[in-house]
């Protein structure tokens, strides 16, 4: 099954509206719990990384019965250091972003945490793809 | 401890989705950032925080919360309600600080996640 979302730039009220609608779909597939947490709590701090630190973008989903493969695509600005940014900690969210409740720099070791497997690939002034896959089996 | 129980101790009023009996808290976790709750396992789990709009709900949604406690004298507003009954989510708001909420809900034997 594959499912698509456009994620807008600065959207903060829409936030998340891509990784409830997934989450909902996996409740309605009985994947189980645990599964769920990971994959939801990894797409919506990928979602939420797209709105909060890039220009939108868009958001590619893949389910089958083994796994389950996220794909979430912005446009631009880039990870300049992506070592730096996986760190625990590390943040440049703006003030308003903060207010937002994010920019604990967690977003990326979370994701990391809760998938099988992370892709990043970014280009400074291009943007970022981040592909996750969570293994259901 | 049931959900208006918590609610009684601290002093505060329950909103969004209706109370539900049968739900046990065990345990409280306090943040206002929602990274830092999104990395726990939130069972049986009330969140106590300062930060009250339409990303608290998501948060909540996504960690499978289903008690969250505004403090500071946080108002909702109508949407993020709106959001709380959809994701089936109780919201009990309260008057006192994140400091006094914890020390009440600490000393009737709720415990920390860590
Ligand atoms: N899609 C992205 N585009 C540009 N920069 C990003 C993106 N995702 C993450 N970053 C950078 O990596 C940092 C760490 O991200 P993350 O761990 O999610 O923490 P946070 O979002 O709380 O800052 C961000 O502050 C930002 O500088
Ligand atoms: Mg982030």
């Amino acid at each position: 099954m594959h499912y698509s979302f456009d994620i807008e730039r600065g959207n903060f009220a829409d936030a998340g509206q891509a990784s409830s609608s997934v989450k909902r779909t996996l409740k309605h597939l009985g994947v189980d719990p645990a599964n769920i947490k990971r994959t939801v709590v990894a797409l919506f701090e990928a979602e939420i990384n797209a709105i909060a630190h890039a220009y939108g973008g868009r958001i590619d989903v893949d389910i089958d019965d083994g796994k389950i493969v996220m794909v979430v695509a912005d446009q631009g600005p880039g990870i300049p250091n992506l070592d730096l940014a996986m760190q625990e900690g590390w943040s440049t969210a703006s003030p308003q972003v903060r207010e937002m409740g994010y920019g604990a720099g967690m977003g990326l070791p979370n994701i990391k945490k809760n998938t099988d497997d992370l892709k990043i690939e970014t280009t400074v002034g291009v943007g970022t793809t981040v592909t996750m896959t969570v293994n259901l089996t | 401890m049931t959900i208006k129980e918590i609610a009684r101790l601290v002093d505060g009023e329950i909103v969004g989705a209706p109370a539900d009996d049968n739900y046990e808290v065990k345990k409280a976790f306090a943040s206002d950032l929602m990274s830092d709750v999104l990395r726990y396992s939130m069972d049986e789990t009330v969140l106590i925080t300062g930060l009250c709009n339409n990303q608290t709900m998501r948060t909540s949604e996504m960690s499978d919360l289903r008690v969250v406690l505004i403090g500071r004298d946080k108002q909702p507003d109508e949407d993020m309600l709106e959001l709380a009954e959809d994701l089936e989510i109780t919201l009990i708001k309260s008057k006192y600080s994140i400091f006094k909420i914890s020390g009440i809900l600490y000393g009737a034997g709720i415990q920390p996640l860590y």
